[in-house]
């Protein structure tokens, strides 16, 4: 601190408070609406502060289908969500450090044009080519299934990149003393490579994680039978078919619920996930 | 890029890229290439004919009016996502700055909504602003303002601006914090020391030196606003009313997976695509001078 202002000080923490409950203001809305019961969310004015009916609605949300006949609990919607995050992840995070490993410690023809086509994935969001890939995954049958809902989405750019940048600072000598001794390619890459870069792995698995947790657009188009939905567009589904008659309490439990895991994730991961946004998406 | 110690030519580093390869041809490539082509071509509803028209659907596109509003209304909303995210975040990374007891506190319980995803933050703020229930319609309403987002346009689209921007807060503040910090000590006390108080210190000398990071937060908030906000949009008012609130990727899937216009969604594809690219183009421009340094 560089010079002692109490009063600069106190309006410092007063504007912070205000951002936290500015931030926090929804979560808190939320997390109240799934503590009432159906009766008590119909009343204007709706309640500030919780009421008793959680767990009755946490196992009404995680048990029972909600809105709409035969739509899947929010428990089993939940592991569509988890599967989906996981193959995402973990698939990006395999396939991008086997070609980052290639194009930086291998001399082989075309390695440029390799590294030239990865790039330009970063230039291409499903967002702009969503009726095409959707084309390519219908003709390889892949809707309703999880390689459709994730093989499309783990080609990555951002954590080739990445692997790319941490390879590069790692010394030569670690090659060379791999090398002599008699350690081949694959021995070298799995006993000093991977070990090397773990914090960057981890830290590159929250992001993708909540990555994958939230995508929406893309299971939106590639899943129509129910048993695959994922939980964010689940609640899609709720508001949807809640047109006349809203279950609030519920569609807020099932909010809650889609929330919790990539909230918990980024905050049991906190320092390491600061870290590794701030640096890799740069 | 290459090693010196390297491994020489054999299968190996064919197999290792294989598979990002393989994704990346079959997935993005392949189909940029199909949307590239079908741009170019008129076909009808059920894919019975097509026809060859060259630049047509992109003429179509310049010519519609409704592309064109569209268009601004993409542009609006996302410096207006931008503006409003970037400067809250900007305030509370300077304030965290300031303050040397319960920095990490506060920035656990700033970082939350980074999570959580865009349909789900939509859902979030459709209840609040709910015209009948919604806690804050309830308290315009006291105070004599009639709140309903379902049938005014403006209303509509503050509402998808606030969604938006509350979501981003959470990442513009992390690069602030991240950019503030590696600002050297000794700058700001030289600058205390002739006598600048902390708001003077700030336009003169913190937000020269972060210019970098604000320049690229405007990129990534800018592209967030203009393709990852699909499903705070599809949550809240699904374009609608009146297509007040549809954006250019809304506009995209629904002219293609709604409205069967495959020719013109394609086009649409490809001028995101072409903004896209400028976008990155930017980015990694303004990267490399940044390495310079």
């Amino acid at each position: 601190m560089i010079e002692n202002r109490p009063f600069i000080t106190f309006l410092a923490h007063l504007t912070l408070v205000l951002g936290v409950l500015l931030v926090a203001f929804p979560i808190w809305i939320t997390f109240v609406a799934s503590t009432h019961d159906a009766v008590r969310m119909t009343h204007v004015p709706l309640p500030l502060l919780p009421g008793d009916q959680f767990f009755v609605n946490l196992k009404t949300a995680l048990t029972e289908s909600i809105g709409g006949a035969g739509s899947l609990p929010v428990g089993l919607m939940m592991l569509n969500s988890l599967i989906m995050a996981m193959m995402i992840a973990v698939g990006k995070i395999s396939i991008s450090l086997l070609s980052a490993y290639a194009i930086v410690y291998f001399r082989f023809p075309f390695r440029m044009g390799f590294f030239w086509m990865i790039f330009v994935t970063l230039m291409l969001p499903v967002e702009v080519r969503i009726l095409p890939t959707f084309e390519v995954v219908a003709n390889l049958s892949m809707l309703n299934s999880y390689w459709g809902l994730t093989i499309p989405l783990i080609a990555s750019a951002t954590a080739t990149f990445m692997f790319r940048q941490v390879f590069l600072t790692i010394p030569d000598e670690m090659l060379e003393a791999a090398r002599v001794d008699g350690a081949g390619p694959m021995r070298f890459f799995w006993d000093i490579l991977i070990p090397l870069s773990r914090t960057n792995i981890a830290a590159l698995f929250v992001i993708l994680f909540i990555y994958g947790w939230n995508q929406y657009l893309w299971p939106l188009l590639i899943t129509t039978d129910k048993e695959m939905f994922t939980v964010v567009m689940g609640i899609k589904q709720m508001l949807e078919t809640a047109e006349q008659a809203p279950d609030w309490h519920l569609i807020m439990m099932t909010a809650l619920l889609a929330m919790i895991p990539p909230i918990f994730v980024v905050l049991s991961m906190q320092k390491m996930f600061v870290q590794g946004l701030t640096e890799t998406d740069k | 890029m290459l090693k010196r110690v390297h491994f020489g030519p054999s299968v190996l580093p064919f197999l290792l890229v294989a598979p990002q390869i393989a994704v990346t041809l079959v997935f993005f490539i392949w189909p940029a290439s199909q949307a590239l082509y079908q741009s170019f071509l008129l076909e009808d509803a059920f894919g019975l004919s097509t026809e060859f028209v060259w630049f047509d659907n992109f003429a179509d596109l310049i010519n519609d009016g409704i592309y064109l509003d569209t268009f601004k209304r993409t542009a609006f909303f996302s410096f207006s996502v931008a503006f409003l995210a970037m400067s809250i975040a900007l305030i509370l990374a300077a304030m965290v700055d300031r303050i040397v007891k319960g920095v990490y506190v506060y920035r656990t319980l700033l970082i939350w909504p980074y999570a959580v995803a865009p349909v789900v933050a939509g859902a979030l703020w459709v209840f609040m602003f709910d015209p009948t229930l919604g806690i804050f319609a309830y308290a315009l309403n006291t105070i004599g303002y009639d709140w309903n987002h379902k049938l005014n346009g403006g209303e509509a689209m503050t509402l998808v601006i606030l969604a938006s921007t509350w979501k981003q807060i959470a990442y513009n503040f992390l690069f602030f914090v991240a950019a503030i910090q590696s600002i050297p000590k000794s700058l700001i006390e030289a600058a205390a020391i002739d006598g600048a108080g902390p708001l003077k210190r700030f336009w003169t000398i913190i937000f020269p030196l972060i210019t970098p990071t604000t320049f690229f937060l405007l990129v990534v908030n800018i592209v967030y606003a203009f393709f990852e906000t699909f499903g705070v949009i599809h949550a809240i008012t699904q374009g609608g009313p009146a297509k007040a609130t549809e954006i250019l990727v809304y506009k995209v899937f629904y002219d293609g997976f709604v409205g069967l216009d495959l020719g013109g969604s394609a086009a649409q594809s490809v001028i995101l695509m072409a903004i896209v690219i400028v976008m990155t183009v930017i980015q990694f421009r303004y990267i490399e001078r940044k390495v310079e340094y």
